[in-house]
């Protein structure tokens, strides 16, 4: 009996790992005494069974570990992110988009759908908080859409999708973990990232597109009295031309100087044109554009500017993601110091929260690392590579069925969770199955995102609920009386949206190359026999045939 | 039970203090990495010793809040089942959890970071990277860490306690969930 247990105690310490985790502790420190927990177990054991490679000195381990977590420069790369966000929230440029971007897309059918759709981008791409898009979305545009007869269902699942964008749009904090779970640089994950997370925008506004063709009526444009914005928006198509113009004439002048990024920073130039135009139009009083176009100008420029800051450094290979996140912060504080918004209360309020957010989450970190300690010294990752290697279908069979039991997993708990103590352990397998991890980790990072919105934990219904009427209430506008939004219409909402998520996994997984911007079009992996990577080739094929990285604990990164 | 309480107020006010005072730590380290990147970038030079505090800062943060995030609850747990049981089968659990998961984790750390502090600390150990800090004072966090949330772990025994005899008030509702969507931090979690 006891030789039993003790060739099988892997499977029964990942086993009771789940029990420990549905007591409802929290979930760091589950982890951490499941670990300990079992080391005891398992040292008492280790002459029962040569799986076991376990003794005392081991434990002697554990400071060390510790100390690796600490100096994860990936790692730091997430108070910052979050610090980042958190005060462009608290700037109002959320609320701030949505009025103008509404007003321009307003007079359209489905208008105000695309403004909360492209609004939630620009805020993924900036702030990449889920609860503060949602809950500023739901605040502004929900109450309007009401107004004017949107359908309701529809309404609050085009904003709880949008909401989460922030999940798949770089910088997230999801593709940070992955990344560093999986081994992977940052850099990597977002440009993987990249394509996917537009790709997927762009599939919602076709189907609010769809939806305005089949069912006008459920997405009508404003009346002419919401359109506050006066002016017509020709004068936008102007001053976009001449950006453009300017544009093309800046990448001219730099391609020949620069050794890459001339057209990042053409873009860069074209940007502070119109900005400087729109400023100068407003504060001289010209004229010469209608105050929609001015106004639309103003709002857009300073995140897009916030945007190429962080990720325009980034993808040029002038700043590490780490540092990204911090000149993110910094100019998230500037954008704020020159709105007049920011006060001490503001700065204290913001790093309390990313302060509790940060250590929840290294503390997470910290148990995986104590559990991991034991769960690899039982040979456990053995065991899981046996169980997921023995799937039918090779490389299709493992995707198939992790990307099955991350969507079930995702319904009950959060992507952190996931991402520290499932992630690690499918990473060596996906890694021996050919698969490359980046393309991997962005699968991952799609699905995760559809876990916001699935019943009954998506925490994105939660925020929605929290800010949509309960009750019925009457509009201040047009005095008439409109009717609370029930439950049941959220999660209605969320269904068409959770089937445009599920395709774009399949579309992700069938098409590696487009989050693998590196790589051409992935070989075929039934023509390829196991062989050496070809030398010098280390980005030329989708496929990654490096040793898995050593999964013990979080890669360090030099 | 009187004087117990004390104590478990004595101890959160310590925790507290730190933990809500060592957040500035957070703009701190967004500021020395933000002036790092520029100044490698605009001279191209950079100082192992500004690299490492930016690491270095953010460690202290995380580990001295923990025992405050412990007190506020909001390390995150998974509530699937537990959302579903009385709030006194909850504090049952919460209370046997505290002294079979909590307190031996917390004491094995102490026990082995103390004398990894200490070597450091008396052989002055340096950083291997060249012109990098000391290392005794990252080291010093991760035991200072673990002394904070061992008291913090008696407090809570403590409130858990009282709540279940009786003698305390729940002093601020459990969170539903484990994020508590409603909280203060947007992030909560979900950042991103």
């Amino acid at each position: 009996m006891i030789e039993l247990i003790a060739h099988n105690l892997a499977p029964i310490m990942f086993l009771s790992l789940i029990v420990f985790l549905l007591l409802g502790y929290p979930v760091a420190f589950s982890l951490a005494a499941n670990g300990l927990l079992f080391f005891v177990i398992a040292v008492e054991l280790s002459p029962y069974s040569n799986e076991i490679s376990l003794s005392w000195p081991l434990l002697q381990a554990l400071p060390g570990r510790i100390l690796d977590v600490m100096r994860n420069d990936t790692l730091l790369a997430i108070p910052f992110f979050t610090f980042m966000g958190i005060i462009l929230e608290k700037s109002g440029m959320a609320e701030d988009l949505l009025d103008t971007i509404g007003q321009l897309f307003g007079p359209i059918r489905g208008g105000l759908a695309y403004a909360v759709i492209l609004v939630g981008a620009l805020l993924a791409a900036t702030t990449g908080v889920v609860a503060a898009s949602v809950i500023a979305m739901g605040l502004i545009s929900l109450p309007i859409m009401l107004r004017y007869g949107y359908d309701r269902p529809l309404a609050t699942g085009v904003i709880a999708a949008s909401g989460t964008l922030a999940q798949i749009i770089p910088p997230s904090l999801v593709l940070i973990v992955l990344a560093d779970q999986l081994g992977r640089s940052v850099g990597d994950m977002y440009a993987g990232a990249i394509i996917p997370g537009l790709l997927l925008t762009a599939l919602y506004c076709a189907f609010v597109l769809v939806i305005s063709i089949l069912k006008p009526k459920s997405v009508p444009a404003l009346p002419l009295e919401a359109r506050t914005l006066k002016g017509s928006p020709l004068p936008l198509l102007f001053v976009t031309l001449i950006a453009l113009a300017i544009a093309a004439v800046a990448y001219v002048v730099l391609a020949s100087r620069l050794e890459n990024g001339a057209g990042i920073w053409a873009a860069a130039i074209a940007a502070a044109t119109a900005y400087g135009i729109a400023l100068a139009d407003k504060t001289g009083n010209f004229n010469l554009l209608s105050h929609l176009a001015r106004q639309v100008i103003i709002v857009l420029i300073p995140p897009l500017a916030l945007i190429f800051l962080v990720l325009g450094t980034i993808f040029l290979g002038v700043a590490t993601p780490t540092e990204g996140g911090a000149m993110g912060a910094a100019g998230a504080l500037l954008m704020t110091l020159a709105k007049r918004r920011l006060s001490y209360t503001l700065m204290s309020d913001a790093l309390e929260a990313t302060t509790r957010l940060a250590c929840f989450v290294l503390f997470i970190l910290i148990g995986s690392r104590v559990f991991s300690l034991t769960f690899y010294g039982l040979n456990g990752h053995v065991w899981v590579e046996e169980l997921f290697l023995g799937l039918p279908g090779g490389m299709w069979g493992f995707l198939i069925v992790v990307n099955i039991l991350v969507f079930v997993l995702g319904c009950f708990i959060d992507f952190f969770e996931i991402a520290f103590i499932v992630v690690p352990l499918l990473a060596p397998v996906a890694a021996k199955l050919g698969i490359d991890l980046i393309w991997f980790g962005v699968i991952l990072g799609v699905n995760l995102q559809t876990s916001f919105l699935t019943p009954p934990f998506g925490f994105a219904l939660f925020y929605m609920r929290s800010v949509a009427p309960v009750a019925a209430y009457i509009d201040k506008v047009t005095g008439k009386t409109i009717a609370g939004i029930a439950t049941t219409q959220i999660y209605r909402g969320t269904i068409a949206f959770i089937v445009l998520q599920t395709i774009m996994i399949a579309v992700v997984v069938m098409f590696p190359w487009i989050a693998t911007p590196t790589a051409g079009p992935v070989i075929d992996t039934d023509t390829i026999e196991i062989e050496l990577p070809p030398i010098g080739d280390e980005n030329g094929g989708g496929i990654d045939i490096a040793p898995p990285p050593d999964l013990s604990g979080p890669p360090v990164i030099e | 039970m009187s004087g117990l309480l004390a104590i478990s107020r004595v101890i959160d006010a310590v925790t507290r203090f730190i933990g809500y005072h060592v957040r500035w730590l957070i703009l701190a380290a967004v500021l020395v990495s933000a002036i790092n990147a520029i100044i490698r970038k605009a001279f191209d030079t950079s100082s192992n010793a500004w690299l490492e505090l930016q690491w270095l800062l953010f460690g202290a943060v995380f580990m001295l809040a923990a025992a405050y995030t412990l007190q506020k609850n909001a390390h995150v747990r998974i509530d699937v089942v537990s959302s579903r049981l009385k709030k006194r089968t909850r504090d049952i659990i919460d209370l046997v959890c505290h002294l079979v998961m909590l307190a031996p984790i917390v004491l094995i750390m102490i026990y082995l970071s103390g004398p990894y502090f200490w070597q450091s600390y008396v052989e002055n150990e340096n950083s291997a990277n060249a012109g990098g800090l000391i290392v005794w004072p990252s080291k010093f966090f991760v035991l200072a860490g673990f002394i904070l949330l061992f008291f913090q772990m008696i407090s809570e025994v403590i409130k858990r306690i009282a709540v279940l005899n009786g003698d305390l008030v729940e002093p601020e509702p459990q969170p539903v969930h484990g994020h508590n969507p409603d909280d203060t931090a947007p992030a909560g979690g979900h950042n991103q």
